[in-house]
């Protein structure tokens, strides 16, 4: 009875990810509370008549009861806590951008069950306030980005030198340097983007929303190609969602 | 491992998507046993299918020549298009006998997390189609999935501007069903697309 009961959890998730198996399957990668990201099957949830298939739809915050295998999990159960996929879809830019988060919360747990609690709560929190639909979508997205990377230890330096730390907003921003980079160790073939991009870039990163809603369009632009650039490099792989993101 | 012709089936087998080294194993050895006129039939089969098999030039469905049998056919009305994602949802809705309008497939749904954006689908062949006027009605009939749905209100973006009546397939309760197991998306939906009687 115990080692059934080891074979068996119960966490709440955010489902990043659904992908076709056999005939009526789907893998489903779950970012978990507690256990990370964990992948498993979901049986025959592509029929019409599955109990729990319309939950395990990506974007939505789910309870779910995970059963332990050799190879892959299995989903036993699954309720539905709030499921925001059914507002993206009928807002295809906020739909793009929730992609863009799916996909860079799978990218920066790149172990299985290795537990990330402050990168869930921080994607669990910008679906939610994607969802909500109170700031741009790509404000949100940008600002998720900023501060996953700065869970995963590169953010961008924006009050400081990235090479020598000397404190100030430095005008220039290099990708390889780290972000903003003093004119004595600015590299070759750095940005000088506008001032008002790297306020917008530093508001979101600390989440001064006052700051961001009043920002103009050219400044959200650039400072998402920056936030990307950042985001990929440090990644070592481009993201596959990021350019299919709608900034209309 | 096998040796020469029995291993390279299985290779080739394996190969197939939902066929596993096991599966690949057991059709290789039932090709074995089988009656050499079946095998025959077989092979000519799959050479065939890829000699003959192309895409409708119009809807993009299979077809063996230019145009699928649906296009081609006199009787089906020209004002009413049905998009879909693949192939397979035609067969679906031809097997209700319910539309007589003509098909247009998209070739998947847009899914950012793969890669798959609205350039990767036959959309731009799809305005093309809906820009001289004929087309009075587009039924949205793409998967009812997340990447299905954000499918459909790309489209709907693109197409309502032109004037053209958009229209979605109806998502409710599965015939035959228990209404207390449904769950609750899909019971939300069907009270959202309740109608009189």
């Amino acid at each position: 009875m115990t080692g059934f009961r080891t074979k068996l959890y119960r966490d709440d998730a955010v489902v990043l990810r659904c992908q076709k198996l056999g005939e009526s399957d789907r893998i489903i990668t779950l970012f978990t509370r507690r256990h990370g990201r964990v992948r498993a099957v979901a049986k025959g949830v592509r029929r019409t008549t599955s109990k729990f298939g319309a939950r395990l739809e990506p974007f939505g915050h789910v309870d779910v009861q995970i059963v332990e295998g050799r190879t892959l999990h299995v989903i036993g159960q699954v309720e539905g806590i709030d499921l925001f996929g059914k507002r993206f879809i009928e807002d295809y830019p906020r739909y793009t951008a929730a992609s863009a988060i799916a996909e860079t919360a799978e990218r920066l747990t790149p172990v299985e069950e290795e537990p990330a609690l402050r990168l869930y709560l921080l994607t669990l929190g910008a679906l939610r306030a994607l969802a909500g639909g109170e700031h741009a979508g790509t404000l949100v997205l940008d600002s998720y980005l900023l501060r996953a990377m700065g869970y995963a230890g590169w953010a961008p330096a924006l009050s400081a030198c990235a090479v020598c730390g000397t404190d100030g907003r430095h005008r220039a921003f290099s990708v390889p340097a780290g972000g903003c980079v003093c004119p004595d160790c600015r590299p070759p073939g750095a940005a000088h983007p506008a001032p008002a991009t790297l306020d917008l870039m530093a508001a979101l990163a600390e989440g001064d929303w006052r700051v961001a809603d009043a920002s103009d369009h050219s400044a959200r632009r650039e400072a998402s190609g920056l936030v990307a650039a950042h985001l990929q490099w440090h990644l070592e792989r481009a993201l596959r969602s990021l350019p299919l993101v709608d900034r209309s | 491992m096998y040796e020469g012709a029995i291993q390279d089936l299985i290779d080739e087998l394996g190969r197939l998507p939902g066929v596993g080294p096991k599966s690949a194993q057991r059709i290789a050895f039932h090709v074995l046993s089988a009656d050499p006129a079946d095998v025959k039939r077989l092979a000519a089969a799959l050479q065939r299918v890829k000699e003959l098999v192309r895409f409708c030039t119009t809807c993009f469905n299979v077809a063996e020549s230019e145009q699928c049998r649906i296009c081609r056919d006199p009787r089906r009305t020209g004002d009413v298009l049905c998009v879909v994602e693949e192939p397979k949802d035609v067969v679906a809705i031809e097997r209700t006998g319910e539309f007589r309008g003509r098909y247009h497939v998209l070739g998947g749904a847009i899914n950012p997390l793969e890669g798959i954006g609205p350039d990767n689908l036959r959309i731009r062949e799809l305005m093309a189609r809906l820009a001289d006027g004929t087309v009075k009605e587009l039924i949205l009939a793409t998967d009812p999935n997340t990447e299905g749905e954000a499918t459909a209100t790309y489209l709907a973006l693109l197409v309502k501007p032109m004037g053209i009546a958009v229209t979605r397939l109806a998502s409710g309760l599965p015939v035959g069903g228990d209404l207390e197991y449904a769950d609750e998306i899909t019971l939300g939906r069907a009270f959202e697309g309740r109608r009189a009687v």
